[in-house]
């Protein structure tokens, strides 16, 4: 702390106001310089903790943890993502075995509602509808990952590849990114869910096909995501320093560009995975999901007790609510995600 | 004006050949193609060599794609495999009902969600914005198929208050000038007619709504904070000018820019919720009939329609981006 | 009516921000001045200081939630004086575009991108003046005309856009004069703006201060338009003003630290070659509560112990202001023309010419090789 010569002024000849934690009048120049830093250090000690230096995804985990919707999602995802991974564990009867098929009659309206043995009661066949329900977990769990990994994959490459040629490529860059983005345009003027039915139905039901169509029905939504985020990192002044000192392009692209665009496509992901949840749910019930009863689906599951609906609606509501709620989960958590990174909302 | 809807009309050009070509690769080249989506699995291999022939699939693929295209430019997409009628004809007569679905469906949303989402800005952190946000994201996260089925079996037929199935009410007559029941209805004066109309497009609407109705009102939200932190707000409240004029001129003005956009973009996924609600109304649209058409394996049918619905979303978001342009001086400037 | 009360008298202002959860920010502690006709009073101070929370708590333009405003704002008008602070939201309405009027730092962005500036200059004549159609068309014409905007009829078809940074300045400045207001308030008004544009707006601004016997309220950072403009300066800090005098003796003479590291802050033509500037330590996050000391005291390079123990008061130049509380003397916040500042320990003449330097002595060699 400097102090020049002036500090020593009419003041501190004047009587100091007494203060009721005032240091002691009497101590010597030197102690009394002392005191004055450490009252300073003092008063202003009661924030050393800023955000300064913190990573924009270190101050959005933290700005997560306090947001009820982030952990309501984060909870809800954690309990489904334990119950599909862990589920031959869980389940106590197998999905598949008609073991009280004598007790149901769908076309006389006689169902098994909850009771002690079956947590959630007897589906139309005389299913543990509980089981079925666990291992169901596993199958929606599979159909969003990788319905999201088919999309993210192809769409990163598309948006990323017209991304990093619109920035760093020059004429011939901006070229490719045209001719991509009018592609990706196309894909967008595809109703979605209309192209997955068609795939679907062209190619026959199956669960691949399922998962390739909701996946493909994304891909245009990644890639416009990426190249949007890329080509406002890359009109950033940091790209522009790169590439004044000489980087390499590639390696501005990968190193710099894509990293710290990767936020809004993550969060993307996350959002995507609940679209592919009720999207491979509305396939299931056109009738083009997973035809192997082995493999009970939510989606196949509530577009069979459709037909059940005013005799036994649990058996319907039972895998609705499950879906919603797996979906409500992964939104509840992009959104909170897009919001903690956006920098619009930070304050 | 006019040389900006000129230049958007030839940007079509290339949209709609890529489109073509797209969906040629798709799906005239989707594995198997279509002699096995048509004919029957025992078919013997003289008659998928006989068919593939009939649809030229022996030819170079340019020469097939020009006669892809010829036919397209013509308007011939094939004849449906379920009616033997041609699928542009199957088309146009069910476009009328899905029509008033989706504008029914379109007009809730906008009616109800810019209203609500307004509110939820103006009251942040209230209940009622809770409430707001909480229920688009259950909207969002609900499957559109199993809340029409809900509506219907509560609304239908435990309550009885709307029909549950059709257009119209069996044993209605009314006089046919093109297919669109309400338009019709009140041309002629037979309002019995529009009534019934109406109550059979409620149910549908709403669930048809759900999707659009949860993401405009998340928009509207958004928007109106954001322009509520504007400086040209804040301009406008210290001239003094009225909470109204504020309200209208200079908060919604701006705010419903992008709803403007997001409207046209989900006229997209109308249609696909088109395909589910009206298979569970049993409404007679171009939804029921993919529906249909997918059980059946309609090859030409879902061909058609796709691209007759893909080039009606490009044309839709034409007029978007026009009436856009009308709305906010900045774009047309560009 | 009589001239000697000011047209607006401000006192003890202070706006808290937060409550619920976070923790409360007091932007605005204790602020007094008075506004003449006729008259430029400045409000000078490093963004973060409170000077646009004042002008926002004076127009009652802050949001109605999480906000605490205090003090009081006396504005004289024919009717009566009224309390700016204390008057319901439809009177302020009432007020805000006909009496005073206010003018911000962004004009791109403080006009509506989507209406074309001819309506929105009408409207505040449609709302204030009751005018309409072609008579609020015309006298729209006439005010952009008054304020320097060449072919207005054209310009008021026009969008924000299609304007130039200094035009659109013009023209929210012609919708702040619009009802002739008694008091303006310009918030910033150059900043965003070229430099020769700065000196065109600030000439017309006097110019309408001038003609109109208008009272206006400078709020900058910019010493420069200070001393070409304000007639009465209130240097604020951390909410509070730490020095207030008419323009002559605060250049001349300025007494608290933090107006004389202002002042040691800006280039001079007339410094000798290579000698350098006096920065002011540190950012205005660096502070201490007032009630616990002077707020500036981590960034001055003279305080003491006493600084730090109790909030200072406002005192009348010559003497070393005591804490407050016990020496509240007749000085505070009767502002007036005199010269008063907030510091138990502040900088005699002698000293400002001595021009403090930051840091160790390395720096004072320097200086001393410059001068010789």
């Amino acid at each position: 702390m400097p102090t020049t010569p002036s500090s020593q002024n009419r003041s501190e000849t004047q009587d100091a106001p007494e203060h009721t934690d005032a240091t002691d009048e009497r101590t010597p120049l030197l102690g009394r310089k002392a005191a004055k830093i450490d009252r300073l250090a003092e008063l202003m000690g009661r924030r050393e903790e800023s955000d300064h230096g913190a990573g924009v995804w270190r101050t959005a985990l933290a700005r997560m943890r306090r947001s009820p919707m982030a952990i309501t999602g984060a909870v809800l995802v954690a309990i489904f993502l334990i119950v599909a991974l862990f589920s031959p564990l869980i389940a106590p009867y197998s999905p598949t075995a008609q073991t009280w098929g004598a007790e149901v009659f769908p076309n006389r309206n006689v169902f098994v509602g909850p009771r002690a043995e079956n947590w959630l009661g007897l589906d139309n066949l005389g299913r543990d509808q509980f089981s079925r329900m666990v291992i169901g977990a596993r199958q929606t769990l599979l159909v969003g990952v990788v319905a999201t990994l088919v999309g993210f994959g192809v769409g990163a490459l598309l948006g990323g590849t017209a991304g990093a040629a619109a920035v760093l490529g020059g004429y011939w860059g901006r070229q490719v990114d045209n001719v991509v983005m009018r592609v990706i345009d196309m894909m967008l003027a595809l109703p979605t869910l209309l192209l997955a039915v068609t795939i679907a139905a062209l190619v026959g039901p199956s669960l691949t096909t399922v998962m390739l169509a909701v996946g493909v029905a994304q891909v245009p939504i990644f890639a416009r995501l990426l190249r949007g985020a890329m080509l406002s990192q890359g009109s950033r002044d940091y790209v522009l320093a790169a590439r004044a000192l000489g980087v390499r392009k590639h390696k501005i692209a990968l190193a710099h560009i894509l990293p710290n665009s990767l936020g809004p496509v993550i969060v993307q992901s996350t959002l995507t995975l609940a679209t592919a949840i009720i999207d491979a749910a509305a396939l299931s019930y056109l009738g083009l999901g997973n035809p192997d009863p082995a493999f009970p689906e939510w989606g196949t599951m509530l577009a069979d007790a459709q037909r059940f609906l005013s005799s036994a609606p649990q058996l319907a509501v039972y895998p609705a609510l499950a879906i919603i709620v797996t979906a409500l989960g992964f939104t509840l958590l992009g959104e909170a995600m897009r919001e903690a990174l956006d920098p619009k909302l930070r304050k | 004006m006019l040389r900006f809807i000129v230049r958007r009309l030839l940007q079509l050009i290339p949209t709609l050949g890529g489109l073509s070509i797209l969906l040629f690769v798709w799906l005239q080249r989707l594995p198997g193609g279509p002699e096995y989506a048509l004919l029957p699995d025992d078919a013997t291999a003289e008659q998928r060599a006989q068919l593939r022939r009939s649809f030229g699939l022996e030819e170079p693929l340019t020469v097939q794609y020009l006669a892809f295209l010829r036919r397209i430019v013509q308007g011939d997409l094939g004849t449906s495999l379920m009616t033997s009628r041609p699928v542009t004809e199957e088309f146009m007569t069910r476009f009328p009902a899905t029509f008033e679905l989706a504008v029914t469906a379109m007009l809730i949303a906008v009616a109800v969600g810019v209203p609500l989402g307004y509110l939820a800005a103006r009251k942040r952190g209230s209940a009622l914005d809770f409430a707001a946000v909480g229920g688009s994201l259950l909207g969002i996260c609900t499957p559109v198929f199993f809340l029409a089925f809900i509506l219907k079996v509560v609304f239908a037929e435990r309550l009885g208050l709307f029909p549950s199935a059709f257009r119209l009410s069996p044993g209605m007559s009314r006089t046919d000038l093109s297919g669109f029941v309400v338009l019709d209805g009140i041309r002629t004066g037979e309002f019995d007619v529009v009534w019934d109309a109406l109550l059979h497009l409620a149910l549908p609407g709403v669930a048809l709504a759900s999707i659009p109705l949860a993401v405009i009102v998340r928009m509207t939200r958004a928007s109106v904070l954001e322009v509520l932190g504007e400086d040209y707000v804040r301009t406008a409240n210290a001239k003094g000018l009225r909470p109204g004029t504020v309200r209208t001129r200079h908060v919604m003005r701006n705010a419903l820019l992008p709803v403007v956009t997001a409207v046209g973009l989900l006229t997209g996924s109308l249609f696909a919720g088109a395909v589910l609600t009206e298979s569970v109304f049993a409404f007679p649209g171009i939804g029921s009939f993919i529906y249909a058409a997918t059980q059946t394996r309609d090859y030409p049918v879902l061909t058609g329609f796709i691209l007759l619905i893909a080039t009606l979303y490009v044309f839709i978001n034409l007029l978007v981006d026009i009436s856009y342009s009308l709305l906010d001086p900045r774009v047309r400037a560009q | 009516m009589s001239s000697s009360t000011p047209l607006l008298a401000v006192d003890e202002l202070s706006v808290v921000f937060g409550g619920r959860g976070s923790d409360e920010v007091r932007a605005v502690d204790g602020v007094s001045f008075t506004l003449e006709e006729g008259r430029v009073t400045g409000l000078v101070g490093e963004s973060g200081c409170g000077k646009s929370v004042t002008s926002l708590a004076l127009m009652g333009l802050l949001p109605e939630r999480g906000v605490k405003v205090g003090g009081s704002a006396v504005m004289r008008l024919p009717e009566g004086p009224v309390d700016l602070l204390k008057l319901s939201q439809r009177k302020m309405r009432d007020l805000r575009g006909s009496r005073l009027a206010m003018i911000f730092q962004d004009p791109l962005s403080s006009l509506n991108p989507v209406v074309p500036i001819g309506r929105q200059v009408t409207e505040i004549l449609k709302r204030h003046r009751g005018m309409r159609g072609s008579a609020a068309e015309k006298e729209a014409a006439e005010l952009l005309n008054r304020v320097g905007i060449p072919d207005p009829n054209r310009r008021l078809r026009e969008y924000p856009h299609q304007l130039s940074g200094g035009m659109r300045q013009r023209a929210l400045i012609a919708m702040a004069v619009a009802c002739r207001p008694r008091v303006m308030i310009a918030d910033e008004p150059t900043t965003a703006l070229d430099v020769t544009i700065q000196a065109q707006i600030l000439e017309l601004l006097k110019d309408l201060v001038t003609e109109e016997g208008t009272a206006l309220l400078m709020i900058t950072h910019d010493l420069g338009v200070v001393a070409g403009l304000c007639d009465d300066i209130n240097v604020l800090y951390a909410g509070r003003a730490v020095e207030k005098a008419p323009r002559a003796p605060l250049f001349a003479d300025p007494t608290h630290p933090y107006t004389v590291g202002l002042l040691g802050s800006i280039p001079r033509l007339d410094a000798p070659r290579g000698e350098p500037l006096t920065p002011i330590r540190g950012s205005i996050n660096d502070n201490i509560a007032w009630a616990k000391g002077c707020a500036f005291a981590p960034r001055c390079d003279h305080y003491t112990l006493e600084c730090l123990q109790g909030p200072p008061a406002l005192a009348a130049v010559g003497t070393a202001a005591g804490v407050e509380g016990r020496e509240r003397s007749d000085t505070a916040g009767a502002g007036g023309a005199e010269h008063v500042h907030r510091c138990v320990n502040p900088i005699g003449h002698a000293d400002v010419l001595d021009r403090p330097s930051l840091e160790g002595p390395a720096l004072v060699g320097e200086d001393e090789e410059a001068q010789g």
